[in-house]
Parts: C-alpha cells; structure tokens; sequence
C-alpha cells in the first residue's frame, strides 16, 4: 500500500507529461488528480490504521559500493505517516484547485497547451516529496530533498516568459544550494563517522558521536553537533530561516496552487521535518539545539516583522509561512519534537488554505495581487471570504484560552509558545514568539481588512467584474476549513497531551515513566548539565570499551527521541497561567491595532509612515536583506567572478588549454595520422616494435632469474 | 567420463551441430533464399543458449582433462558474447539483404566465430585458447572481406588476415616458450610453476608473447593498427559484431591467461597492462578527434575503451576484474546502440558513414538525436550515465590497488577522448545545413536497439541491472 | 661415433641448411626445392626418434602435398622476387636492429634457462612402453585431446567455408549440366509429335 502511495503520483506525472497528447488534455489532467485522491485515501488510511511501530519496506537495492550499502526502502513510522496525509492532501485538494484556477491563464495563448505541464510537474513534486518523507537513509531523503528543489525550480519558473519569475526560480535553486552543502557535508560526515548512511545504523551511533571529535574547516567539533548543525544549515535553506529565507517571497512568481502545495504545506516544511527525524541525533547536540532555537525564534519574529508593511497579498502570506517555520524550528530545537510536527501539521491546512483563498480573490480580480487596489470583496465573493476568515482566525490562533478548544493554530502554537517558555527558561525564544504572535494577528487581520472590508479601490472594472470562484475551487478550501477548525483539537492530546500518549501515538519506547511522575517536581535539582553528563558518561564507557571499532548501539524505537534528561514537555504542560494565556494577549492586541488602523481610522497608517519613515522602509525592505547580500556577497562575487573569468580562465587557462587543444593534441593527432599509412608493412613493424619494446622493458624490470 | 565432459561443452555442441546442419540444409536447397531466416534463427540460438548459460549456475568444473573450464566468469562472458551477437545480427539483417550481402554463409560463419570465442573464455589450455582464438578469427578474416566487390572491404580482409597471422605467430611463440619453461601446457600447470611467486625470464618472455598476441585481439597500442582499416572497411553490420562480442572474448581470454595461467607473478604483467593500458587511452582518444568517419571514429574509441577495460586488469585484483566485466558489459551495450544508430544512416536510401552527414540531425529526428547523445555522452563517461560508472568501477578497482597516477591518466584521456564525442553531439544539434545531410533510414529493429541502449545508459545507473553481483561472482571464480 | 649420431647430425644440418638457402635462393623454384629438403631432414629426426609415423605424415602431407602446391603457386604466380629483395634491403638495417636486440634478450633468457620442476612429470605426450607409437599417437589425439582434434576440425571446415564464400561465383551467363533434369527427363513429354500438313508451317 505504501508503494502505491509513493509511486501512484509518479505514475499520474509520467501519463500527464508524456501520454496527454495521445489521451487528450482533460483526460491526463483527471488522471493525474485521480491518481492523487487514490494516493490521498491510502494515505489516511495507512495514518489511521498505524500503530506506531517502525516498518520498513524494501523496494530494490540500490547502491552498493564497499561499506556504502544503500536499499531503497520505506521507512514507515508516524512522522511519515504523518507527512504522508499533509502531502498527499493538500497535493490532492490543489490538484483539484488547479482545475480552476489554471482554466484560462493570460499567461499564455489561446491554443497553448500549459495545464498537462502544470499538472505534470504537480504530480512529479508530490512523488519527490514523498520520497522524502519516507526514505530510509539520508542518501535516498537526499535525492528526494534535490527532487523537491527541482519540482519547485520548475514550477516557480513556470511562466517561462515572464523574466522575474525566472529569476525568482534561479534565485531559489541557488540558494538552496548554499543549504545543500551544508546538508551534504552533514551527509558526508555522518558516512564518515558511521560508515552508513541508514537512519537505524546513525541513531544507534548517536550518543557515541556526542562523545567525538571530528576535525572540520579550522578547529576540532564535537561530532553530534557538527554534524546536526551542518544537516540544520540544509533545513534552513529548504525552510527559509534566516539568512538563507530570501528565496521564498521571491518564489510567489509562481502560478497560487503552487505557492499553497509547496512554498506553505509541504516542501518548505522538509526542513522542521528532518530536524525531527534526526530527533536521535539532535538530541545528542546541545549547541546545535541551541542554534536552532535562536534561528527559528529569530526568523519568527522577523518575518512576521516585515509582513506587517507588505502589499502584496502573497507575499504576506509567504512571509507568515516563514514566520510560521520558524515556530515549528523553534519547538524542535527545545526538543518538543512532537509540537513542531504538530504545528506543521495545522499549518499546512490553515497555510494552505489561506494561500487558495489568496489564489481565488486573485483568481476574482483577474490576477491582480496588490492589496491596494482590493477592498469591500466580503459581498462579492462570500464563500471565499469565510474561507479566508476561517484561515486567519486559525492562524492568530483563537481559541478560548486554558482550554483545549479553539482553532488549529490556537492549540499548536500555544503548545509551541508554552516549549519555547519551558526550553528557554522563558527567555529569549519565548519572549520572540509572543511578538511574533502579536505581529502574526495584525497583519493577518490586516489582510483580512484591506481585502474584504472597507470601499472598493483600484481598477472600478476589475472590482465590477469580480465573482466567485468556481466549484472546484471552493471545495478543497472546504475541506481544507474543516482542517483549520478541528485539527488542532482533535490530534491536542497525540502531540502534546501527556507523556503516555504521546508516547504510544509515536512508537516510543518509556525508558524514563518515573522520571517524568517525578519530572516536575524535581525540576531544578535534576538541573540539564547534570544529566547531561550522566548521559555522556555512560557514552564515554561506552565508547572507550571499543574505541577502535566503534560499536554502535541499536537504534531507538519510534518516530522521534528524547534524552532522558529531556523534560521540557512536562514543564511547558505546568508552565504558569500567564505564559499560557500570552499568546492569546498578543492575538487580541494584534487584532484590536489592526481594527483601528483599518476600520476605525483608516489615516492612521499614512500618519505613521510618514512619522517612522526610517521604520517603515526598514520593514518595506525586508530588513534590507537582498541589498546587504548584494553588497557583501553577490557584487564581490560578481567581481570575483569577474577577475578569474577574464584574468585566471581567460588567460591562464584557456591560454594553457587552447595551447594543449588547439596546438599539442591536433599535432599528435597528424602525428598518429601519418602513421596510420595503410601498407600492412607500417601495422606489422608497429607490432614488431611494440612487442621488443615490452620484452626489453621485462628484461630491465622483470622479476625473472 | 566423455560422456560428463560433453555435457559441460553442450551449448558449444549444439551451436556447432546447428551450424554444420543449417550449412547442409542450405546447400542443398534453396541457397541464400534461407539466409534471412537463418539469421533471426541464429540470432534466436544465441538467445536461447544464453539464457541457459545465464541460469545454469553451480560450481565451477572443467572438462577434457582441465582443457575446458566451465565457471561462473566463463558464464558471465559467454552470456555477454551470445547476446551481442544475437543482437548485431539482427541489426545487421536488413542492411545486408539490401546491400546483397546476405549470403547463408554470413550467419553460420558468425556462429563459429561465437563457438570460438566460447571456447576462448572457457580455455583451460593454450592449445585450446589457439584453437579457439583461431576459430574465432579465421571466421571474422572472412566476415571482414564479405564484401568481395569491394576493394576496401577485401583490403580490410586482407589486412586482418596477415597481421592477424602475425600475432597469432607471436602467441604461438610465447606459447612455445611457456611450454618450454614450465613444461605443460595446461594453465595448472603453468600456475604451479610459478608457484614460488618467481619466474624464469624465459616464462616471463612467454607471457609477454602470449600478452602481444592478445592484445592484437582486443586491439591495443601497439597491435591496433588493423582496427580502422577493418572497422571502415568491413560491411557495417560486421563492424558493429567486430566492436562488440569478439571484443569481450578477447578480453575474456586475456584475464583468464592472466589469472589462471600467470597468476603467480601478477606483480610481472601488472605493469605491462598498466602501459598498454596508458598507450591506447591515449591514443584512441588523440587519433579519433580528426576522424571524418564515423566508423573509423569508433574504432579508435573501442582502442581507448580497451585501455579503460585493462586498468581494471592491471589492478590486478578481484575488484579489478569484476570492475573490468562491468565495464566490457557496459561498452558492449553502448556500441550495440551506436552501431544502430551508425546502420540507421542513410541518404536517399544509401547508407552513410560521414561524420558531417549528422549536421543538424536533431532537427529531422530528434528521439533518435537524444538516444545518439546519451549514448555518445555515456561513452565519453560524463557522470549521469551508466558509462561513467563503469569507468569510475575501473578507476576504484586501480586506487584500491595503489595504481593512482594510472587513474590520473585515464581521467586526462577521457577529457581529450570527450571531445570528439561531444563533437558530434554539436553537430547534431548545433552544426550548419549541409548537402549531405542524411534523411530517413532506419528499421524498428534498430529503433528499438537505439531506444533500448540508451534506456539502459540512463536507468542502468539504478543499480547496472544487478550485473554487479553477478560480475563479482564471475571474478571472484577466476581470482582466487 | 655411432651411425644414429652421425645420422642426427646430418638431418639436422641439412635441415638448417635447406632452412637457410629457402630464404637466400634467387631462384623462387630453388627456395621450394631447399625447403623440401628442409622437410625431408626433419622426417629423418622424426624417424631416429622412433617417431616413424609422424615422419612418414611429413612427408606426405608437406613433401607430397604442400610443396607442391607450392611450387606450383610459384610458377603460376610470376612474381618478381628480386624486386621484392630490393624493396626487402631497403629495411635491412631496421630488421636487424630489432633481430639483434631480441637476439640479445633471449640470450639473456636461455642462458638462465633451466628445466621447471614438474616439467618431467608434467610432459603430456610420453609415449607409454608397451605400445606402438602409432597407437599411443591415437590414443593422445582421440582420446585425451578429443576436444583440440575437433576444434581443429572446425577450423578447417571454417577455413573450407571461407575460401569457397570468397572465391566462388556463379556466372549467370553460362549453361551448366542440370544433373537432375537430365536424369528425370521424361521422354514421353520431351518429344512431341507433330502432323505437318503439306503447305503448311508449324
């Protein structure tokens, strides 16, 4: 059944890239989407019927080169499972989306022929994606991780014509690299410290490379954090934290469906998902977490920031995403791994469902985007402006607080928030994310104002002219709906309720029930470093016993790890009530700023733009992020690149090139022309001479008495 | 006891029983009306025979008194042969129907020839390696000169003939002094005369004889000479059965010498190899660029892919020889699409070997335009494809045998060698309008040869197919 | 000194000898007389070796057979050998370069040269004592080099292949004798009788 899930997308690729010329248009365009629900179905079906323990199915072998073995297997366990129903969901809803939503592109010409491409490379992403999230080892999660960055090159490009969607493709393939090198080193590390590359064989190795060095650029690293740090460099790039985030607002040149599948619900959350599937490993990596909490904390804030100030009304959108990424980073790197799925999990229904809601009020105003020239839409396309009310309440996260009810992000990003205020003693992290939470409820309702409330601006003929979208459009955004309102409550208890649960819903072993009766309570005297040492000691004889050969340790039962020492769950359960009901403050603040500068008094935002200018174009620019890269990065390179084409390849190389190829190699080539001179006399005398030159050399070299 | 050794020699048996039947059979009735028939019979033999091979299996056993060695690397060689020349017959079919070369003879020469080299691979024995190198090519010195009208073609005869003659005077020579100085013919034998690790010089100038005869066979610098003559001269359908099944035989043979009967002074040959090796590279990869036929381009690319085989068998290792089987499998596979292609070329219905009649191809076929350049691509070794890793097998087996600056060479003269291919990749797609362009061509037989070469260049790269097991077991049986 | 030695000594000189002269003679039908000396000697070895049915085979395959052809060949062919020994001198100096250094090595190699240590017992061809040489002959090709014997026998019939795919032609321009039709001729149909009417033609 799994196989059918991974491979049915590819199978929907292939007959709708290759076989709609011979089926027809419409034809592929069902089967694809149909291959897609089938692949869906199985999926809830495998989610609801796992029992969380870990399977694993071969499908061939694949690699094997000395110690390098490599199957291609699933690895099924409930972080797949768990990614299996978001890809293929939301795959399968925006698929259907796309019906509409593609059905009369201006794009293109009349008798062009786009939507079997679109459809094609929608599919062929989806069958990436769940390679990814099912493979067995890090080489066939790496193919997976390009396959993504490609279908998403592809598709972010997909208005070829169009030169900044172009540019926007280029800019994301490139900048996932510079992440990829940082996966790929972490890859490589890992093979080197391990000798393989499979995911049962690293988590066993885990707590003896905590007790390693590895040697790296200029000074020695202790090997568990090295090597989760350079895997963290490659999330972040594939999830756009910060510094490496640019690529994502850029990546709204791509048709709305696409923005929904892969820059919302799926491909940019492969990064929070290979934190928490090397949960073993990370655990072990104290200073890596750390790094993680700081960056997810910090991209949270800052991308909510810039939101705030955006027109555009996917960019708004992308940059919650990347403000919302940042949460989940934030849960795994204080070790609530559980809590990052789990936030990932409401996120791509409440994400993608605000970026279809987006893509249908595009969709109605004739692929106009800037939220300037929208207003007063709720009438005319009221399906879609509940929708987008549903998205946004779930997104700020309403919810009657202390309870468990409320929308999905309600429940997941209060869990979130209340880690972050367990894993950083409320500190830094904790204190990012309730701003972050505050900004996140402005400018969503912000959104939600200058879309639906207010008068009409702009085009009067665009706004004449809106209408609702049609009904395949509508449906998945109902469905999606459904997602937003009751995900979080229904699946509270499995990521974040107590131990117990958690426990059985990932598969895990209970090695530490006493500790967590007693966790609370002995809160501080059972202090981190401690236990830390605790662990590393048993690592260290454990190691020193066979420090030559390394014996790794069976790998750890289940979806996700915790050290023992790791009680930060409990503690967020027991933080105080103020810390719990913070992000709800924040929400409330946020929606009531929002109200005043857009319907109660709509001069107000001129009025501080012009008084906080610096402020404000600090915010327009995004921090000015693009524009110190150009500076310090892509101009010196460009001159860099500059200096060696012209001086170092230019004259050195070629120079020495074109004097080989152009002078040396042909004359040889007449040389051996000549030679070549056809009499049966020359071919013997070749011979003859080759075969005295082989015994003299024997003579002078031989071995012979 | 016979009665044990004919049924190890069976598939042989019955390929030649089949041979001298079909050759009766056609004699007395309808003469060449059969001979097309014959071949897609042939072809059908062959297929048959190595399927059979393929999955007999079991312990290695010899025959004939240790004449006759029957193993899982002469299985794994002989399934190579028996394939690729099923192939290029009938490939080969309907050119030389149209060309009035399909005479009865054509196949059942062809099936000696592959008898021979059956029994080359099987060799357990040097009188039994000359018979079967002799088989095999006084059946190819006929094939070669098929084409009696032609004064190129009984060139190319010719020429294969005497030089031929000429090398088999060397092995017979080198046999001579090895049986002189170790006393037996038999490879056992000679392996335990050399058992001490040492040789007598005069043995080793045996080796050295025997490793000059062979090499002429797989074409190597110095004994290359013969290979363009004969590759343009000889018929096309010939030429592509000259670049593919003998080619495994003889290196078949020439690891089986190596390792059977010289593998007690690997440490003597490994540098001979080694220098043959670096000479052909080179040589295939500087003497191709100013070729203007496609046919004698692919005879010195088949020089410089032998160079490659052999660095695996200067590596003088287990992983050397499997890496080596690999890699002949793999460029077996890679001509048997090209000379498709190269069979496919015509215009106005006559076929064609210039280089410049590909300008612009891609324009006019471009399916056939993609399967040439992946092929062309896979021969240069550029990474995604299945012939980079058949070089890189080689290239590992010879770091692992501490031989680097042979695999620093290699990757020089891959680097010289990828230009003439890409060269034609250019053409294809870049070049300018010429008169001679080709248009049309091709039966579905070739189509579908093209088609499949170039599916296996790029999804072989999965796994190769499983071929790897089966070529370490093969090598793990001759090196041991 | 015994005949048998004397005897020896005589075959093999002139076997050098007629080895020799084959390849200086200016003659062409000269060269295939010496070799035919050469041939005989070796016959003669063959016989003091006890060998007298590989001499006899000798004798009639190459004596009686091959040299004729030969000769035969030669006389047919025309070809000017003096200027082929012209041509030859050109690359004489060469040839004896290349001559004189594998001579040199070889020397080098036969003067180490000693026996293996199972070369006495691992000899394939001891003739056994008790039986005829002839017999033990067969015995060896038949029986122990069964698979060599046929081999060879492929090869011929390759080789008989190969010259008749290359040499035969079958001209369409001339009548040839249809053994079949004659002999199933039937006379009844073949001869038919016609009444000619006077004044009249067929």
């Amino acid at each position: 059944m799994e196989t059918l899930i991974l491979f049915s997308p590819l199978m929907g690729a292939l007959i709708a890239g290759f076989g709609w010329r011979i089926i027809g248009e419409q034809a592929a365009l069902w089967v694809s989407t149909g291959f897609l629900f089938f692949a869906c179905l199985l999926s809830w079906i495998v989610f609801i019927s796992h029992d969380g323990v870990t399977e694993q199915i071969q499908l061939m072998r694949w690699i094997e080169s000395g110690t390098l073995a490599t199957d291609w297997s699933i690895r099924l366990d409930r972080l797949t499972a768990i990614m299996l129903i978001v890809v293929t969901t939301v795959s399968a809803l925006v698929h259907l989306y796309s019906f509409g939503y593609m059905a009369d592109d201006p794009a293109w010409e009349a008798g062009e022929s786009y939507k079997p491409r679109f459809f094609a490379y929608l599919s062929f992403f989806t069958f990436t994606m769940l390679m990814l999230v099912t493979s067995d080892n890090l080489i066939q999660m790496f193919f997976g991780w390009e396959g993504v960055g490609v279908a998403s090159y592809l598709l972010i490009g997909f208005y070829y014509r169009k030169p900044t969607a172009n540019a926007a493709a280029i800019k994301a393939f490139v900048v996932n690299r510079v992440g990829d090198v940082g996966f790929a080193l972490g890859i490589f590390a890992l093979y080197m410290t391990v000798d393989s590359i499979r995911f049962d064989d690293v988590f066993g190795a885990a707590p003896a490379l905590a007790n390693m060095q590895l040697h790296f650029l200029w000074s020695d690293w202790n090997a568990a954090n090295l090597i989760a740090i350079l895997l963290f460099i490659g999330a972040m790039g594939k999830s756009a934290q910060l510094f490496l985030h640019t690529w994502l607002p850029d990546a709204m040149e791509g048709p709305t469906p696409v923005s929904a599948l892969i820059h919302a619900a799926t491909m940019v959350t492969a990064g929070v998902f290979l934190v928490c599937r090397m949960s073993p490993l990370i655990e072990y990596a104290p200073e890596a977490k750390t790094l993680i909490t700081f960056i997810g904390a910090s991209t949270a804030l800052f991308a909510a920031s810039v939101g705030l100030v955006q027109t555009d009304i996917k960019r708004v959108i992308a940059y919650s995403t990347c403000s919302q990424l940042g949460y989940m980073f934030v849960a795994a790197g204080v070790g609530v791994y559980s809590v990052a799925m789990f936030h990932l999990l409401t996120h791509a229904f409440f994400k993608a469902m605000l970026f279809l809601g987006a893509g249908s009020v595009i969709h109605a105003m004739h692929h106009e985007q800037d939220m300037r020239n929208y207003g007063g839409l709720r009438k005319k396309i009221p399906y879609t402006f509940w929708a987008m009310m549903i998205g946004t309440l779930a997104i700020t996260g309403v919810g009657i607080p202390l309870t468990h009810i409320g929308f999905a992000g309600f429940l997941s990003k209060d869990a979130v928030i209340e880690s972050a205020w367990a894993g950083t003693q409320g500190g830094y992290g904790f204190w990012l994310l309730v701003v972050a939470a505050l900004f996140t409820s402005f400018y969503s309702w912000r959104l939600m104002f200058m879309t639906f409330y207010g008068t009409a601006r702009g085009n009067q003929d665009t706004h004449a002219h809106a209408h609702e979208s049609p009904g395949v459009m509508l449906f998945p955004l109902g469905v999606l709906a459904v997602g937003a309102v009751f995900s979080g409550m229904v699946w509270y208890g499995s990521f974040f309720g107590d131990h117990a649960q958690v426990n059985r819903f990932f598969g895990m072993a209970e090695p530490h029930v006493e500790a967590a009766g007693a966790g609370f309570g002995e809160q501080n005297s059972h202090s981190k470093d401690e236990s830390k040492d605790n662990s590393s000691d048993d690592a260290t004889t454990d190691s020193a016993q066979t420090s030559a050969a390394l014996a790794f340790g069976p790998a750890p039962q289940g979806a996700l790890f915790k050290a023992v020492d790791n009680h930060v769950m409990d503690r967020a359960h027991h933080a105080p009530t103020w810390v719990k009901l913070s992000p709800f403050i924040a929400m409330l603040l946020g929606f009531v700023t929002a109200c005043w500068f857009y319907l109660w008094d709509p001069q107000m935002p001129k009025y501080l733009v012009k008084h906080q200018r610096p402020l404000y174009l600090f915010l327009l620019n995004k921090w000015y992020f693009d524009e110190i890269f150009e500076i310090i990065l892509i101009s010196p390179a460009k001159k860099l690149g500059r200096f060696l084409w012209k001086r170092g390849d230019g004259d050195v190389i070629d120079g020495t090139l074109n004097g080989v190829a152009m002078g040396l190699i042909p004359f040889f080539t007449r040389v051996l022309g000549m030679a070549q001179s056809g009499y049966i006399f020359t071919y013997a005398l070749a011979m003859v001479l080759g075969i005295v030159g082989l015994i003299t050399w024997m003579t002078l070299s031989g071995g012979g008495f | 006891m016979i009665q044990t050794d004919l049924i190890i020699i069976l598939p042989e048996i019955i390929i030649s029983v089949c041979a001298m039947l079909a050759l009766v059979v056609s004699v007395y009735s309808g003469k060449d009306a059969l001979a097309s028939r014959l071949v897609l019979l042939t072809s059908a033999l062959f297929v048959v025979m190595a399927l059979w091979i393929g999955n007999s299996g079991g312990e290695s056993q010899s025959a004939f008194g240790g004449m006759f060695q029957d193993d899982a690397y002469a299985r794994f060689c002989k399934v190579v042969i028996l394939l690729s020349a099923a192939a290029v017959l009938v490939m080969g079919r309907d050119y030389m129907l149209r060309t009035g070369l399909l005479r009865f003879e054509y196949p059942l020469l062809i099936a000696f020839s592959v008898v021979g080299m059956m029994v080359m691979v099987s060799a357990g024995d040097l009188m039994a390696l000359y018979m079967g190198l002799e088989l095999q090519s006084l059946a190819l010195y006929v094939v070669a000169a098929l084409r009696r009208d032609s004064v190129k073609s009984t060139e190319a005869g010719l020429k294969y003939f005497v030089l031929g003659a000429l090398s088999s005077g060397l092995l017979l020579y080198g046999a001579s002094l090895t049986y002189g100085y170790a006393g037996t013919t038999g490879f056992n034998g000679i392996i335990e005369s050399t058992s001490g690790g040492q040789a007598s010089m005069g043995l080793l100038f045996g080796l050295v004889f025997v490793i000059a005869g062979l090499a002429f066979k797989v074409s190597v610098v110095p004994f290359h000479m013969w290979t363009p003559d004969v590759y343009e001269g000889a018929p096309t359908p010939i030429t592509a059965f000259f670049a593919t099944a003998p080619k495994m035989a003889a290196m078949g043979l020439f690891a089986r010498v190596l390792y059977d009967a010289f593998g007690g002074v690997i440490g003597d040959w490994q540098q001979i190899l080694a220098l043959l090796s670096v000479l052909s590279m080179f040589l295939g990869a500087v003497a191709a660029i100013g070729q203007s036929d496609i046919k004698r381009l692919m005879a010195y690319s088949s020089i410089a892919h032998m160079g490659y085989a052999l660095i695996g068998l200067a590596a003088g290792t287990a992983q050397g020889v499997q890496a080596m089987l690999v890699y002949m499998a793999v460029y077996v596979t890679m001509n048997l699409g090209t000379f498709a292609f190269i069979l496919s070329m015509e215009k106005d219905g006559r076929p064609v070997t210039k280089i410049a009649s590909l300008n612009l191809y891609a324009n006019r076929a471009p399916t056939k335009a993609i399967a040439m350049l992946v092929l062309l691509f896979s021969l240069a070794g550029v990474p995604p494809f299945l012939g980079f890793f058949a070089k890189f097998g080689v290239w590992s087996a010879a770091i692992d045998a501490g031989m680097i600056w042979l695999v620093f060479a290699s990757a020089i003269a891959s680097a010289i060698g990828a230009y003439y291919y890409l060269r034609i990749v250019y053409l294809m797609y870049f070049g300018e309008e010429v008169d001679e362009a080709l248009n049309g061509g091709g039966s579905p037989v070739l189509w579908g040869v093209l088609m499949a070469a170039a599916a296996i260049m790029v999804f072989g790269i999965v796994n190769l197919f499983g071929i790897n097991g089966s070529a370490a077991s093969a090598a793990a049986a001759l090196v041991n | 000194m015994s005949v048998t030695v004397f005897a020896f000594y005589l075959f093999a000189v002139s076997a050098l000898a007629g080895g020799l002269f084959t390849v200086i003679s200016r003659n062409p039908v000269h060269s295939v007389l010496w070799l035919i000396l050469s041939f005989l000697s070796s016959a003669g070895l063959f016989v003091l070796l006890g060998a007298e049915f590989v001499a006899m085979l000798l004798i009639i395959v190459y004596v009686g057979a091959v040299a004729v052809l030969f000769l035969f060949v030669v006389m047919m062919l025309d070809v000017d050998f003096s200027e082929l020994r012209a041509e030859m001198a050109k690359y004489l100096p060469l040839a004896l370069l290349i001559g004189v250094v594998l001579l040199m090595q070889f020397s080098v190699a036969i003067g180490v040269w000693v026996f293996s240590d199972q070369a006495l017992s691992a000899r394939a061809a001891v003739p056994p004592a008790a039986t005829h040489n002839t017999a033990a002959l067969g015995l060896l090709i038949y029986d122990q080099y069964f698979l060599l014997f046929q081999l060879a026998g492929l090869i011929l019939l390759v080789a008989m292949i190969g010259a008749i795919v290359l040499t035969l032609r079958h001209r369409v321009d001339v009548k040839r004798q249809d053994v079949h039709a004659q002999m199933w001729r039937d006379p009844a149909v073949a001869m038919e009788l016609k009444d000619v009417k006077p004044g009249e033609g067929l």
